[in-house]
């Protein structure tokens, strides 16, 4: 019930990626022998298939990375400061993943200026806002396509077309969308695009960032040619082939997916809303929330609590609470929806995915309210709500 | 990430609940921060006869209030004020560095109730002190 964390290797996609360990082990690199060759036609037939999946104009907009996380500070910290001549100003939003956050709050100790616009009570934020935040210095937005802990999806095409208008580079977080929801670069309009492997059913320790062609952007990594000299290194190439393979799959099979996906989701939020009293969603209703995600705060108790018994009942999840990411304050994006301190500690992160069965979902739903019940009854602060 | 004890105690707390004629009653931390533990003595003669406690908090502030409980059942009044969030700690076999003030919540706990205690026989004992987030 984790999936938006990471998912299990699809035994296809292991087998798509054991000859680049056995066999084919040559350095993409090293073109004047046979092994080297076959090495680097493999790797511009996994770039061709990445390119088709994503709709991507261009073989050579597709960039491999290390990880989701490489992809998006190299996006970001890349085209602020090849763009820095034009201006210093960067709009974002408070819900973006860390690997975003965390790089913008880097780039305002070395000058830039960051706008982090608000979202509303379900986690979206508007072109409209993202118009208004536009300045004449602005080089660069960056907004997720869909939000990692309330699954809201947000309007990235419309957003597309207001950095177009206004000139602005566009980059989208969609490590946690792709798998889940149709990524079509070209018709979404986007500038650049991360995704990561192992968020669906790839490996991990492998990324991929979309640049379109004409993109200022700087070389994240200096050394060899690799990646058009814009990324050094010698290819991961068995994780590009899982890259490469999930991707296939996943684009293959997306709509039978998401339905089944849709499916499970909400026979868990049914489920949870019918057998236990004081919780709320968090993140959108049915349109507009990823299709695997389900996050709930259950008052009067703490998400850690709910993790370490569900976990003793053999189900993993996730919460946003202080205690379970380890600092002082619980999950930014459940503060940015406008949760008090006491629900977002309450805050529990149920994802399904395309393994999840009918009876894995009543299973949760069937331990789950004794869990909450058990805590409750532990905790002062329901005493006198029974 | 926890020890076994830890597990144990977060699994099966002793002590859970509250004493309807409890002559001590002590609660720390806040809901803010996260934590908030109250705890329910009835004392005779200086002696902790009985203890029972109420957590909100994550696993490590449930096994903390469970282990202080049992570590003063029984003791004096004088006894369970020399309880320090040390001795909890260890007789949980270690708490990770980002639990610990877990365990000082237990500590104050404990003395929050037994402050009560003596503020009800008139003893000139000072307030408790105002709760901020640390961790």
């Amino acid at each position: 019930m984790d999936n938006n964390a990471t998912t299990s290797l699809k035994k296809e996609v292991l087998d798509a990626m054991l000859p680049y360990y056995t066999d084919i082990y040559g350095n993409a690199s090293s073109k004047f022998y046979k092994v080297g060759r076959d090495a680097e036609q493999a790797l511009y037939k996994m770039r061709e298939s990445v390119a088709k999946s994503i709709n991507a104009p261009n073989v050579n907009e597709i960039y491999f990375t290390g990880s989701g996380c490489e992809a998006d500070n190299w996006a970001v910290k890349g085209a602020a400061m090849a763009n820095r001549k034009k201006g210093n100003h960067i709009i974002t939003t408070k819900i973006e993943h860390h690997a975003i956050l965390n790089t913008c709050e880097y780039l305002e100790r070395h000058g830039f200026e960051v706008t982090y616009l608000d979202v509303d009570e379900y986690g979206f934020v508007t072109p409209e806002q993202v118009e208004a935040a536009i300045k004449d210095t602005t080089i660069l937005i960056t907004i997720m396509t869909a939000n990692n802990e309330i699954g809201t999806i947000e309007p990235i095409k419309e957003i597309a077309e207001v950095a177009k208008k206004h000139k602005v580079i566009f980059h989208t977080d969609a490590v946690q969308a792709i798998g889940h929801m149709k990524i079509d670069v070209k018709e979404l309009g986007v500038d650049m695009l991360s995704l990561s492997a192992h968020k669906f059913h790839g490996p991990k320790g492998v990324g991929m960032l979309y640049i379109r062609n004409g993109v200022r952007i700087d070389n994240l990594i200096h050394g060899g040619g690799q990646e058009r000299g814009k990324r050094a290194a010698t290819e991961n190439l068995a994780g590009i082939a899982g890259l490469a393979k999930a991707l296939e799959i996943a684009v293959a099979d997306l709509d039978k997916n998401v339905a089944h996906c849709k499916k499970m989701r909400d026979r868990l939020i049914k489920g949870i809303r019918d057998n236990i009293p004081y919780c709320r969603l968090n993140g959108p209703e049915d349109e507009g929330r990823m299709c695997n995600n389900a996050n709930f705060s259950f008052q009067y108790v703490e998400g850690e609590s709910i993790l370490m018994m569900l976990d003793m009942n053999g189900i993993a999840a996730s919460s946003g609470s202080a205690c379970a990411s380890g600092s002082l304050d619980p999950s930014h994006v459940l503060m940015a929806i406008g949760l008090p301190h006491e629900i977002a500690h309450g805050s529990l992160r149920l994802s399904v995915g395309e393994d999840t069965t009918e009876e894995d979902v009543d299973y949760v739903v069937s331990v789950l309210p004794s869990i909450i019940q058990r805590l409750r009854d532990m905790s002062p602060l329901y005493e006198g709500v029974e | 990430m926890y020890s076994e004890k830890v597990m144990e105690h977060f699994a099966n707390p002793r002590n859970v609940g509250e004493i309807p004629d409890a002559n001590a009653v002590g609660q720390v931390g806040n809901a803010k921060c996260g934590d908030i533990m109250k705890m329910y003595m009835k004392i005779e003669d200086n002696v902790i006869k009985d203890v029972k406690f109420k957590t909100f908090g994550c696993g490590a502030a449930i096994a903390t209030s469970s282990m202080a409980t049992e570590m003063v059942k029984g003791k004096t009044v004088d006894e369970a004020l020399q309880l320090t969030n040390k001795a909890v700690m260890e007789a949980l076999d270690g708490l990770p560095k980002e639990k610990i003030h877990c365990s000082v919540l237990a500590e104050e706990a404990i003395q929050s109730a037994i402050n009560d205690y003596r503020r009800r026989n008139g003893e000139d004992v000072p307030e408790d002190k105002e709760y901020t987030c640390e961790h």
